[in-house]
């Protein structure tokens, strides 16, 4: 489910318009062409993620991603900004009976910004990028189910597994095809993308100009490029003067009101997957108990949350699941807003009086401001919480790594990472064995259908089990003059696909 | 004068080797490890592992920190943990920005002030002499970064005439743009410096006029305006060199603040980012470069107050 919101319609700020993202695409691309779209006009596009280096295993951070998959690099699959996998540079691919097998067949004519043709050499050296020691690929550990790569020909690649593993294309849409030639990535680039990386000074912008030799479909605009900034105000005023065009990500809905009221700009809303969470520490009492965490959940008015957070944007969600995920179901009834039943609960659980619990707080936005709210909130069932707020580092520490808490809170980006309530060893230590199998086994399943329906069962466990405290899902909201369309809504693994992107005069 | 540059020398360097010192222990004394912060939440230990081998954090600190002397004598700054790129060109790169910004700024900041800060000490009993003094009272009161977002609202947002932030992505190699952006962070940090600087200026003249010099001049038949320019000017020069060495550093440290509001690809958003990251051989080079910038002004000041005054040239220490 995706939402759209028209400039007009956010005057009244009541109509949302549901649609697919696809159908929200089509409908802006129809409205470009009424004004006259210039294929040659270089869209700006402001950001605040500027990328450390150009190299996805060596620390880039989330930057590299938005600014190089699938403009710059691209992967044998792609994570389409719908949530889908779908094939990329792979033409097409089978797997053996016991699903240990993987043969990809790639794409004729594709070539590298440098000119070489792409052969399964390059492939199988680009999946062993993320693989080498010296790797600090976030997603290195993904792929330690590859037992090894084989290149027969030219056009074949045949990826042996220890286990079987139906997310091995998903897996791989994380994976850059580099050209094999190429060394050292950290300051400039071989892919294959719609477009060459044109300059990039650190600190300020990036840009990249349409490769012509691209094997698919030629970009609609005339280059790209991305403007950093290191300050969220002096973003918005870079849209406001039109020095940008677009600006990915808003992280405050304060900002908004300047464009909300403004015919020359659209504000997008689409789904992210960035979770809002307090996350407790399942192993120590009173969080071992399921009646308690429900309890706790029934005790938190979620929506007044949401509002006092992010005003009229962000979804509320029953359980870890964001809606991009394939096995998303609507949970938000499971241990729904009662404040009585959760002092029942809590009586029936033996704390008739409640109980004191400390809630570690990491220091930035929005987490303070969170954790005052449950104080008041949890206070109304006689349960007290105490802040203590900590650092992103100290979270690391004490948490991630020494499990050393009562409760905590956090967001949690990624896409399709439910599988974190399949591991008892995971900070929150949540043991259900039933869970840990549903998630262990949905990786053999036989077609992605069965993996889609075990998660599926997996998720809705997790919700009864009140696991954690899924507060709300936090709004991907892009920004852009009114001129701007194409452009990609709920920005998954923060990627923003640029080719689409038109430009009117 | 040649001894007196050699001890101002000696003092330099052995003022740079403290400063390299504390800084090294300083920013030991963050909490975190920057391998955590390179390879990020989910690492597996064996990823924390080899990430500090690779940087050299897993190594005892007495051993860190010969290696750093070392490479701090041969000018290497070494290479940063997370762009892997040689920490001193990044700051060759972002000084390009943050010099021009400063130097600009200073340089516009004495033109405003030291004709203001004169002529409020000659007027200093007219109301217009009065009004100076107090406007640059409260200039001196202006956060630098408010005085920015101001500037920004009217001249960027309202009348739309300048960038309100930025630089382009080819540098001086677009140099319209690369002066517009300019104009703004060099304004602001240039009305808040004259602030301070007009009082130095006003102090200085005000101490002049009241000189046994001026008022011999003045008994030997000249007007007060031609006395004061003769003779005064470069008596006020001396006393106002004095404080141009520190005024400058301020103006550096400025120039990093306006950075931020302007998004200027800097020295201190360099810095920033460094601090965010734990990336030590940036905040280290970015600190102990802005260390020398600093201690070479005082130098470069203190033998220029040598020069403009005979009296200090003929001591002997």
């Amino acid at each position: 489910m995706h939402f759209r919101i028209d400039h007009a319609q956010a005057r009244g700020r009541t109509l949302l318009m549901a649609m697919t993202s696809v159908s929200a695409l089509t409908l802006g691309a129809v409205c470009a062409m009424a004004q006259d779209v210039d294929p040659q006009a270089v869209v700006n596009i402001g950001s605040l993620y500027e990328p450390q280096n150009l190299d996805n295993t060596a620390g880039a951070g989330q930057g590299i991603n938005e600014a190089f998959n699938g403009n710059v690099y691209e992967g044998l699959f792609v994570l389409t900004d719908a949530g889908d996998v779908e094939p990329k540079l792979v033409d097409s691919y089978t797997t053996s009976d016991d699903g240990l097998v993987y043969t990809f067949t790639l794409k004729d004519g594709v070539t590298f910004h440098s000119g070489d043709p792409m052969t399964a050499a390059d492939v199988k050296t680009s999946i062993e990028r993320v693989t080498a020691e010296g790797s600090a690929s976030s997603r290195k550990s993904t792929l330690d189910v590859i037992d090894k790569i084989e290149a027969p020909d030219d056009k074949t690649v045949v990826i042996t597994l220890k286990t079987a593993s139906i997310s091995l294309p998903y897996n791989l849409s994380y994976v850059w095809i580099v050209n094999d030639a190429a060394e050292d990535i950290s300051a400039s680039e071989d892919g294959t993308g719609p477009y060459m990386l044109q300059e990039w000074r650190r600190g300020s912008a990036l840009a990249m100009v349409p490769f012509d030799a691209y094997w698919g479909e030629a970009p609609s605009n005339g280059g790209v490029m991305f403007q950093y900034f290191t300050d969220a105000t002096a973003q918005n005023n870079a849209l406001l003067t039109g020095a940008v065009d677009i600006i990915t990500s808003v992280q405050t809905p304060d900002a908004l009101a300047r464009f909300a009221d403004n015919p020359d700009f659209t504000i997008s809303e689409g789904a992210s997957t960035t979770k809002e969470l307090l996350a407790y520490n399942d192993r120590v009492a009173p969080f071992d108990n399921v009646e308690v965490r429900a309890a706790l959940s029934k005790a938190v008015d979620k929506q007044k949350l949401l509002r006092a957070v992010w005003g009229d944007y962000g979804t509320l969600i029953g359980s870890f699941v964001p809606p991009t995920d394939p096995w998303f179901v609507d949970l938000t009834d499971v241990n729904a807003y009662d404040p009585d039943a959760a002092k029942q609960m809590l009586a029936e659980a033996g704390y008739p009086d409640g109980f004191t619990f400390t809630l570690d707080t990491p220091n930035y936005d929005p987490h303070p401001i969170v954790a005052q709210f449950l104080q008041n909130e949890l206070a109304k069932v006689g349960v007290e919480v105490k802040i203590n707020i900590i650092t992103a580092n100290e979270w690391y520490t004490k948490i991630y790594k020494a499990h050393d808490f009562q409760a905590t809170l956090q967001e949690h980006v990624n896409h399709r990472d439910i599988v974190f309530y399949g591991n008892p060893d995971f900070y929150w230590g949540y043991n259900n064995p039933e869970v840990t199998r549903l998630i262990t086994q949905s990786e053999a399943a036989p077609d992605t259908d069965t993996q889609t329906d075990m998660l599926r069962d997996a998720n809705e466990m997790i919700a009864q089990d009140a696991a954690s405290m899924w507060l709300y899902l936090y709004p991907q909201i892009v920004v852009s003059t009114s001129n701007v369309t194409g452009y990609p809504l709920n920005g998954l693994n923060s990627q923003f696909f640029a080719a689409d992107i038109t430009k009117a005069d | 004068m040649l001894g007196y540059i050699l001890r101002r020398l000696v003092i330099l360097l052995l003022s740079l080797f403290i400063a390299a010192v504390v800084l090294f222990a300083l920013l030991r004394l963050l909490p975190g490890d920057p391998a955590n912060a390179l390879v990020g939440v989910g690492a597996t230990p064996a990823q924390i592992a080899a990430a500090q081998a690779q940087l050299g954090s897993d190594q005892p600190l007495g051993a860190q920190f010969l290696g750093y002397l070392g490479d701090l004598a041969r000018f290497d700054l070494g290479q940063s943990f997370v762009s892997r790129a040689p920490v001193i060109d990044e700051i060759t790169t972002r000084l390009s920005v943050t010099l021009p910004l400063t130097f600009a700024a200073f340089g516009l900041a004495l033109v405003i002030a030291v004709p203001l800060g004169i002529l409020a000490a000659v007027k200093a009993r007219r109301w217009y002499g009065l009004a100076l003094s107090v406007v640059s009272q409260i200039g001196i009161a202006i956060p630098v970064f408010w005085l920015g977002i101001l500037l920004v609202y009217e001249f960027s947002l309202h009348l739309r005439w300048l960038p309100s932030g930025g630089f382009p992505l080819r540098g001086y190699a677009d140099p319209a743009r690369a002066v517009q952006s300019m104009i703004l962070p060099v304004i602001t940090i240039a009305i808040v410096m004259s602030a301070s600087l007009m009082r130095y200026v006003r102090a200085a003249t005000l101490e002049v006029l009241g000189s046994d010099f001026l008022r011999t001049a003045r008994a030997l038949g000249e007007s007060r305006t031609h006395a004061l320019i003769r003779h005064g000017l470069r008596n006020g020069a001396v006393t106002v060199v004095s404080v141009l060495g520190i005024e400058i550093s301020t103006t550096f440290l400025g120039a990093v603040v306006v950075e931020q509001v302007f998004s200027l690809p800097g020295m201190g958003s360099m810095l920033l980012l460094g601090i965010q990251q734990r990336d030590y051989p940036n905040v280290q080079g970015v600190l102990i470069i802005s260390t020398l910038l600093v201690l070479l002004t005082g130098f470069l000041a203190d033998i220029a107050q040598r020069l403009l005054d005979p009296r200090l040239r003929q001591e002997r220490r």
